[in-house]
C-alpha cells in the first residue's frame, strides 16, 4: 500500500478512532492455497518431531490431519501458530505473509484461530464473556480499557451461541460447564474470531455420540467459508467429515488423498491402520 | 433486628450484596474516617469522645497499609502474579515524598545548612546531588516518586514477563530486588541518608507536619485516595481489560492464542500496581515522620501479602479488610507480646490457607451466596436465578445439549 493509501485508509470517514473494526491485512489466495508450509523441521533433543514437511493447504477446503502418537500433528500446529520456533522450512499464510516472522498473537490476529486438545476456556468468565473476549476486534491495552460492546457485536455473539447451542449456558460460567460443552464453547470462541484458518486439535475427544455427530455437522457446514484443519485420532468421525486426508509419519507426509485411497494405500496399512501388512 | 435480616434478604434476593463490597466498605471508612476528624478537631481532650491524635496518625498508617494491600490485590489476586517485593515501590515512593520534605526543613535543621539536608553536611558533601534537584518543588516530587517507581516497575516487568518469567520464579526475582535496593539504600553513598534514612521533618506545603489539622487533613486524603484507587481498580477490572487480566491468570497461552498480547497487559498492570503502591508511600512517610531503608526489606513485602490473603485476592475491597484487621491486631499484639508477632502471623496466614482459602471477603460472598440460593429456594420464584451465573441452581444438566440444534 502506498503512503497516500495509507493515509486515506487512516481518514476514512466511516472509521471512527480506536473503533475501526477489521485490522486483518488482504490475503492472498490467487493460487488457491492459503497455508504453505515447505520443508519444515523442528527437532527437540535431536528428536525430529517434523522431518522435511511439506503440505498445502487449500483456501476454504476441510483437511484431517491423521497419524500415530509422534507422528508430528501437534508440533505442525504449534508452528503454524508461533508456539514452538522450526528449525527451518518456511510457512506462508496466502501468497506473502510469512508467520515464522510473527508471535503468537499476531497469528491469531492475522485470522488463524486455534482449538486445543484439551478444551481451555476461561472458567472464571460467563459463556458470554468467554466469546466477547475472542471477537475480531483490537486487542490493544488501551482499547480495552473503554471498549464497550456494540450492536453488531453482541449480535454476533448471539449467533455464535446459537451456532453452538449453548444459548442457555450464556450467563454461566464456562467453568460449570459440561466437557462436551466447554469442546462447544471453545469452538464458539474460534467462531466469534471470524479466522481464515481454524485449527482444530481432537474436537470429538470425550464427546457423546450425537455431540460428535453435531461437531461433524458444524464442522462441515464451516468449511467453504473457512479452511478447517482437523486433527483426530477417531476414525469413524475422519471418515464421516473428510474430503481429503493427510497421514503424517515420523514428522513427513506419508499420504494425502481421499478417505477411500488412503485406507487402500499399503504404506499407510503398514504404518497406522493395521500392523500387518 | 427481624426487619433487618429482611432488608438484608431482600438485598440478596435483587443479587446486589454479592460484588458490592466496595461500596459497604467505602461507607464504613467515610463514616468512620469523618466521626474520627471531627472528634479529633472539635472536642475537647478533656472530653471522653476525644480522639487522639496519635489515633489518627496510627488509623492514616493503617490506610496507607491498605492502599498498598490493594496494590498486591491488584496483581495478584487478578493477575495471578504473586509479587513479593511491592515493599519496594513503596519505599521508593516514601523517599520521593521524604525528599521534598528534607527540603522543606530548609536552614532549621541540626546544622543550619539551608541548601543542605543535615546528613549530607554531617558527610561532608559541599553539593547537593543532582537527583536531588527539583525536589523542593512539591509537585515535581509526587511526580517523580510516582514515576520512578513506575519507571522501575515497567523496566523489571517488561524484562521479566516478555523473558516469559512466571510463578515462583518472578516471586523470588521481586525478593532479590527489594533486597537489593535496601542494600543500596543502605549505603551513605547514595545520598539518601543512609541506614538513618530520611528524618526531623517539618512541614509540608507550608503546614507545621506535627499540628492536629495538618494530621487530619493527612488522614482525610488518604481516605479519599483509598477510596478513589478501588473505584479506579474497579473499573479497571470490570473492564474487557479486566476480563483479559483474569484470562491471563486462567490460562495465558489460550489469551495470547486469542490475538492478546498478554506480556504488554502484565507489564501495564504492573505499572499501575507499582504507582498505587508508591502513592501509599507518599501518604504514609508524612505521617510517620521517618523513611528508612528498613522498609524495603523482604519481610515487609512478605506481610503485604498476608494482608492480601486474610482479607481475600481478587475482590479489592478485601485486600484493604484484611490490611486494616491485620495492622491492628499487630499494634494490639505487639503491645502485649512484642516477641510473639512473626509468630502470629506465620499462624495467622497457615490459619487462613486452611481454613479461609478465600480469606474473610471470600468467605462473606460464599455466605451470602449460600444464603441468596436459600432466599431463593424460599421465594421458589422462577426469576430469581436469572442473572447469578454461579447459583447452583443453573445446573447445567438440566440442559442436555441434545435438545439444542446447532
Amino acid at each position: 500500500m502506498s503512503f497516500i493509501e495509507q493515509t486515506r485508509e487512516f481518514w476514512r470517514r466511516d472509521k471512527t478512532w480506536f473503533s475501526s473494526g477489521q485490522t486483518r491485512p488482504y490475503v492472498d489466495v490467487s493460487h488457491q492455497v492459503i497455508l504453505y508450509i515447505e520443508g519444515l523441521s523442528v527437532s527437540f533433543d535431536g528428536f525430529k518431531a517434523l522431518n522435511e514437511l511439506n503440505l498445502y493447504i487449500n483456501d476454504g477446503e476441510l483437511r484431517c490431519l491423521i497419524g500415530a502418537n509422534g507422528a508430528g500433528k501437534t508440533t505442525l500446529m504449534d508452528v503454524i501458530t508461533g508456539k514452538t520456533p522450526c528449525d527451518q522450512g518456511s510457512v506462508y499464510f496466502g501468497q506473502d505473509i510469512n508467520l515464522l516472522e510473527h508471535s503468537e498473537p499476531k497469528i491469531a490476529q492475522l485470522g488463524i484461530g486455534r482449538k486445543f486438545q484439551k478444551p481451555t476456556v476461561f472458567a472464571a468468565h460467563t459463556v458470554f464473556e468467554n466469546l466477547e473476549l475472542s471477537l475480531n476486534t483490537h486487542k490493544g491495552i488501551w482499547f480495552t480499557l473503554v471498549a464497550k460492546l456494540s450492536t453488531a457485536e453482541s449480535d454476533r455473539i448471539d449467533e455464535v451461541l446459537r451456532t453452538i447451542g449453548l444459548e442457555q449456558q450464556r450467563n454461566m460460567l464456562a467453568g460449570a460447564l459440561s466437557h462436551g460443552q466447554k469442546q462447544w464453547l471453545e469452538i464458539g470462541m474460534l467462531l466469534a474470531a471470524e479466522p481464515r484458518i481454524l485449527l482444530i486439535d481432537e474436537p470429538v475427544a470425550g464427546m457423546t455420540a450425537q455431540e460428535t455427530e453435531r461437531t461433524a455437522e458444524l464442522l462441515t457446514s464451516l468449511a467453504g467459508k473457512h479452511t478447517v484443519v482437523v486433527v483426530e485420532h477417531d476414525m469413524e468421525f475422519v471418515r464421516s467429515i473428510a474430503r481429503t486426508v493427510t497421514v503424517l509419519h515420523q514428522g513427513a507426509v506419508l499420504a494425502e488423498g481421499s478417505m477411500d485411497s488412503i485406507q487402500n494405500n499399503p504404506d499407510v496399512i503398514e504404518v497406522y491402520l493395521g500392523e500387518e501388512p | 433486628m427481624s426487619t433487618l435480616k429482611s432488608l438484608f434478604i431482600a438485598s440478596l434476593a435483587a443479587g446486589r450484596l454479592t460484588g458490592n463490597g466496595i461500596q459497604y466498605v467505602t461507607i464504613i471508612l467515610l463514616v468512620t474516617v469523618f466521626i474520627c476528624s471531627a472528634c479529633n478537631l472539635l472536642i475537647p481532650e478533656s472530653s471522653a469522645f476525644h480522639v487522639s491524635t496519635y489515633t489518627i496518625t496510627l488509623l492514616g498508617k493503617y490506610l496507607c497499609f491498605a492502599l498498598l494491600a490493594l496494590s498486591v490485590d491488584v496483581i495478584w489476586g487478578y493477575c495471578g502474579v504473586l509479587s513479593l517485593g511491592h515493599g519496594t515501590f513503596f519505599a521508593l515512593g516514601g523517599y520521593g515524598i521524604g525528599m521534598y520534605l528534607m527540603r522543606q526543613i530548609g536552614d532549621r535543621g541540626v546544622y543550619g545548612n539551608p541548601d543542605l539536608p543535615d546528613f549530607m553536611v554531617f558527610l561532608n558533601w559541599d553539593t547537593l546531588p543532582w537527583y536531588w534537584y527539583g525536589m523542593d518543588q512539591f509537585w515535581i516530587a509526587i511526580v517523580v516518586a510516582v514515576a520512578v517507581p513506575g519507571l522501575l516497575a515497567f523496566v523489571f516487568g517488561w524484562l521479566a514477563f516478555r523473558s516469559r518469567v512466571t510463578g515462583v520464579y518472578f516471586s523470588i526475582m521481586t525478593q532479590a530486588l527489594t533486597y537489593a535496593l535496601m542494600l543500596a539504600f543502605f549505603r551513605n553513598e547514595m545520598g539518601f541518608g543512609g541506614n538513618n534514612g530520611l528524618t526531623d521533618f517539618k512541614e509540608l506545603l507550608g503546614f507545621d507536619i506535627q499540628s492536629n489539622a495538618t494530621r487530619v487533613a493527612l488522614f482525610l486524603s488518604t481516605a479519599l485516595l483509598l477510596i478513589a484507587a478501588l473505584y479506579l481498580s474497579r473499573y479497571i477490572m470490570k473492564s474487557r481489560f479486566g476480563r483479559i487480566i483474569v484470562s491471563i491468570r486462567d490460562g495465558e497461552s489460550r489469551t495470547r492464542f486469542l490475538g492478546y498480547m498478554t506480556n504488554h497487559y502484565k507489564v501495564w498492570l504492573f505499572v499501575y500496581s507499582a504507582a498505587l503502591a508508591a502513592i501509599a508511600g507518599i501518604l504514609y512517610v508524612p505521617q510517620v515522620g521517618i523513611i528508612n531503608p528498613g522498609e524495603f526489606s523482604p519481610i515487609n513485602s512478605i506481610e503485604v501479602v498476608v494482608w492480601v490473603a486474610v482479607g481475600g485476592r481478587g475482590t479489592l475491597y478485601g485486600a484493604v479488610i484484611g490490611a486494616l484487621l491485620v495492622n491492628y491486631a499487630k499494634t494490639k499484639f505487639t503491645a502485649l507480646m512484642p516477641d510473639g508477632w512473626l509468630f502470629a502471623l506465620g499462624a495467622l496466614f497457615v490459619g487462613v490457607t486452611v481454613f479461609l482459602p478465600d480469606g474473610i471477603a471470600g468467605y462473606l460472598e460464599n455466605s451470602a451466596r449460600a444464603l441468596q440460593a436459600k432466599a431463593d429456594l424460599d421465594n421458589t420464584s422462577e426469576d430469581s436465578l436469572s442473572k447469578d451465573g454461579t447459583s447452583k441452581d443453573n445446573n447445567p444438566k438440566d440442559k442436555p445439549t441434545e435438545e439444542v440444534t446447532p
